[in-house]
């Protein structure tokens, strides 16, 4: 791969990713609030959402954790901790293929099911099938850095896309050149994963940022609303 | 104390013939989109029968409604909060389309185009959702219509627990009622509490219960919690919907839709004062006979002096209390305890509740034999069971329904004697505990049902809440994204093509 994909890729490309995801979503829940839903096909179909939709979801919240705080935590915590980055990567790899193999399972079930049930595949749109195949794509390429990773455990690889995630959080201006010499399979990986952050506004997606975990804390059971305000006129 | 009003409805059983008007004006004005084709916000059911959608008062099978926890409090049936979280990804309590019905047109078309045949024409059913052929319907929100389907499967019904219910198979003894059912717009609505993104709510000025439909994200909790299954997913948005008590007419002073085009005039609406503090305690007795008059007791006389005042302060305007102290749902439901909730066992303290229905005498035709009590015959011997309405409507306590069937018999028998043989009896009035005076408002308001007398309705004074000036010219009622100035469908999705669009060829 050239200098200038390199740099298009690794450089340029998650600024634009990031942008679209941050500013799409702020202009759809601005103003198109009434299309912000989970999206559930369960009233129309019950079989093989049990089981797909649970292996999914609880699969790909370990994997989303887990590389939230597996990429964006700074190194000094680990050195300061003393956890050593081979019993890190050790880790990654072992979580992350169970939870990717619980979330494969879950995924493929939810697209035979979506492909092949009347009713779901006649009020898909084309975001809700795409957005699984593109997500069954980005997994697949995941499970197998697997491999790739088990080439090298000392958790050299590891830290360049920790260094390289978090520089693009501080603006490190020549970011990309600490992923330039990393495998293929990785460099497809985090090019698929930057655009799944691009689409992220226009699918269903955007349900995530709406995981209604302030119920837990809400104060009591019951909402009430209110619109007196002004004293009546006499 | 925090006193609140509700608008709140009664529905005259004994007056119900079952047309169906309700339901098919609440359709045409409500649901007559895609995606609630199958949601009826009235329905009518026929009872006995397991109702729509298909056995919906089972809770143990849907887990609506409250549970009492062993320390006195309660929580939803479908769980605590953390326990309503994880059913998030895939609810087991949720009911499938299925049980409602698959919705569905017919091929219209074929009628009219379909060439030279041997045989008529004839418009087969085709599936709303996939656009297929129906070679069956085999479920609709009334499906049962006139006791129809074998005696088996409709006496599944849970309002026949502690009824011998055998003998009303036999086509002598069968017996059979009309249960008009809406949102119950209740004081502790399980939908509510059960909706993790906080979009259903409770109106403090009028006690609408309704889904903010921007804020609905689809978990449907709700549809499951509500015990009443009067709660639908809109499978076209992703978004639930429920009845909305007509409010954009309610606050106008007009009565809902089906209230207004009711032709049997059995449904009343009118303001009830009750006590908001109470309402967790009043929901959380132990005995469940008991709900039915721990509800009673958080409603507040609209004449007393301390409650007016106390009304007053708490913010309710002027029209609404004079409309409380006229309200027929107040006179219907305290004085004369004639209207019960439906399914009080629920613990959500339901706000439309019911006029039991009289019945003929059982076994009339033995002559002689026939139980009576005194000029009225014993409402033991009515045809429909005691037990079966009280099941309905106190959560198994028969002495109430008894005695709101004994004054509604006491109407009849003294207003006969009045108008047919010129004799006031105030006996008949001072037996069932009432006097002549209120026999004779009875007599009115239920009997002949004047529109003024079943509807006060006062209006919902919104220029004292919003700016009237900044509401000029904006959106005002619209389904959907109608509100949005983006176009649909938009970049962000939208309205998918329909199953079926009104000029495809059909074969």
């Amino acid at each position: 791969m050239g200098d200038f994909a390199n740099h298009m890729l690794f450089g340029w490309y998650p600024y634009l990713c990031l942008t679209v995801f941050l500013l799409g979503s702020a202009i759809r829940f601005d103003r198109e609030q009434y299309s912000w839903r989970s999206g559930s096909s369960q009233l129309l179909r019950r079989k093989q959402l049990l089981w797909g939709s649970n292996l999914f979801h609880v699969g790909i919240l370990i994997i989303f954790v887990g590389h939230f705080f597996g990429l964006l935590t700074p190194i000094v915590v680990f050195e300061t901790l003393g956890i050593p980055h081979e019993a890190k990567q050790l880790l990654a790899m072992v979580v992350g293929g169970v939870a990717g193999l619980m979330c494969l399972a879950g995924l493929l079930l939810l697209l035979h099911r979506r492909l092949t049930d009347a009713r779901i595949r006649n009020t898909s749109s084309f975001s809700d099938i795409a957005i699984l195949y593109i997500l069954l794509a980005q997994l697949l390429l995941g499970l197998s850095t697997i491999f790739v990773s088990a080439q090298h455990l000392d958790g050299g690889e590891m830290v360049k896309f920790m260094t390289w995630a978090q520089g693009v959080l501080t603006l490190r201006s020549d970011n990309w050149r600490i992923v330039e010499d990393v495998s293929p399979i990785f460099k497809m990986h985090l090019t698929l994963g930057m655009t799944i952050f691009l689409i992220f506004p226009f699918t269903r997606l955007v349900h995530i940022w709406s995981a209604p975990v302030w119920y837990l804390g809400r104060q009591g059971y019951q909402v009430v609303r209110t619109r007196k305000s002004i004293a009546p006129a006499e | 104390m925090k006193i609140r009003a509700q608008i709140a409805m009664v529905l005259n059983l004994d007056k119900c013939i079952g047309c169906h008007t309700c339901s098919i004006t609440c359709k045409n004005v409500w649901t007559s989109r895609e995606g609630v084709e199958y949601a009826w916000f009235n329905n009518v059911e026929t009872k006995p029968g397991i109702g729509y959608p298909r056995d919906w008062e089972n809770q143990k099978r849907w887990n609506g409604g409250w549970r009492r926890k062993a320390d006195g409090g309660i929580e939803p049936k479908i769980g605590s909060k953390w326990r309503i979280l994880a059913k998030i990804f895939a609810n087991p309590d949720l009911p499938e389309i299925d049980d409602y019905y698959e919705p569905f047109t017919f091929d219209y078309e074929h009628l009219r185009t379909a060439p030279e045949l041997e045989a008529f024409p004839t418009a087969r059913p085709r599936s709303l959702i996939t656009g297929e052929r129906m070679e069956k319907i085999v479920n609709g929100p009334n499906w049962e219509e006139i006791l129809g389907g074998e005696f088996s499967k409709r006496s599944a019904d849970y309002n026949f627990e502690g009824v011998q219910k055998e003998m009303y198979g036999q086509f002598e003894n069968t017996f059979m009622m009309y249960l008009p059912r809406l949102c119950e717009h209740c004081l502790n609505p399980a939908c509510s509490a059960s909706c993790p993104s906080g979009a259903i709510y409770k109106r403090e000025e009028d006690g609408v219960v309704l889904i903010d439909q921007d804020k609905c994200r689809g978990w449907r909790m709700c549809v499951s919690a509500c015990p009443y299954k009067k709660i639908y997913y809109n499978w076209a948005s992703g978004k639930s919907e429920k009845c909305i008590l007509c409010y954009p007419r309610l606050e106008a002073g007009m009565p809902t839709v089906c209230s207004e085009t009711c032709v049997g005039r059995i449904r009343y609406l009118g303001v009830v004062l009750y006590d908001a503090d109470r309402i967790e305690a009043a929901a959380s007795v132990k005995d469940e006979k008991k709900l039915y008059s721990s509800q009673l007791e958080i409603f507040l006389d609209p004449n007393d002096p301390k409650v007016i005042a106390q009304a007053r302060a708490d913010g309710v305007p002027e029209p609404w209390l004079e409309a409380a102290r006229k309200s027929p749902v107040w006179k219907m439901a305290m004085e004369w305890k004639v209207a019960f909730p439906l399914h009080p066992e629920y613990r959500t303290l339901p706000m439309v509740w019911y006029i039991p229905p009289l019945s003929p005498i059982q076994a009339a035709a033995e002559a002689g034999k026939m139980g009576m009590d005194g000029a009225m015959p014993d409402v033991r011997s009515l045809r429909i069971p005691l037990r079966y309405l009280a099941n309905l409507l106190t959560a198994g306590d028969e002495a109430p329904v008894a005695i709101g069937l004994e004054r509604m018999l006491a109407m009849r028998a003294y207003m006969r004697g009045k108008n047919i043989d010129g004799v006031i009896d105030e006996a008949v009035a001072s037996k069932v505990g009432l006097t002549g005076l209120q026999i004779e408002e009875m007599y009115k308001t239920m009997a002949i049902a004047n529109y003024e007398d079943r509807f006060v309705i006062p209006t919902t004074h919104r220029e004292w809440a919003e700016d009237a000036y900044d509401l000029k010219g904006s959106c005002g009622f619209t389904f959907g994204n109608g509100c949005s100035e983006g176009e649909t469908p938009s970049l962000f999705g939208g309205n998918r093509t329909p199953a079926i669009r009104k000029s495809e060829e059909v074969g």
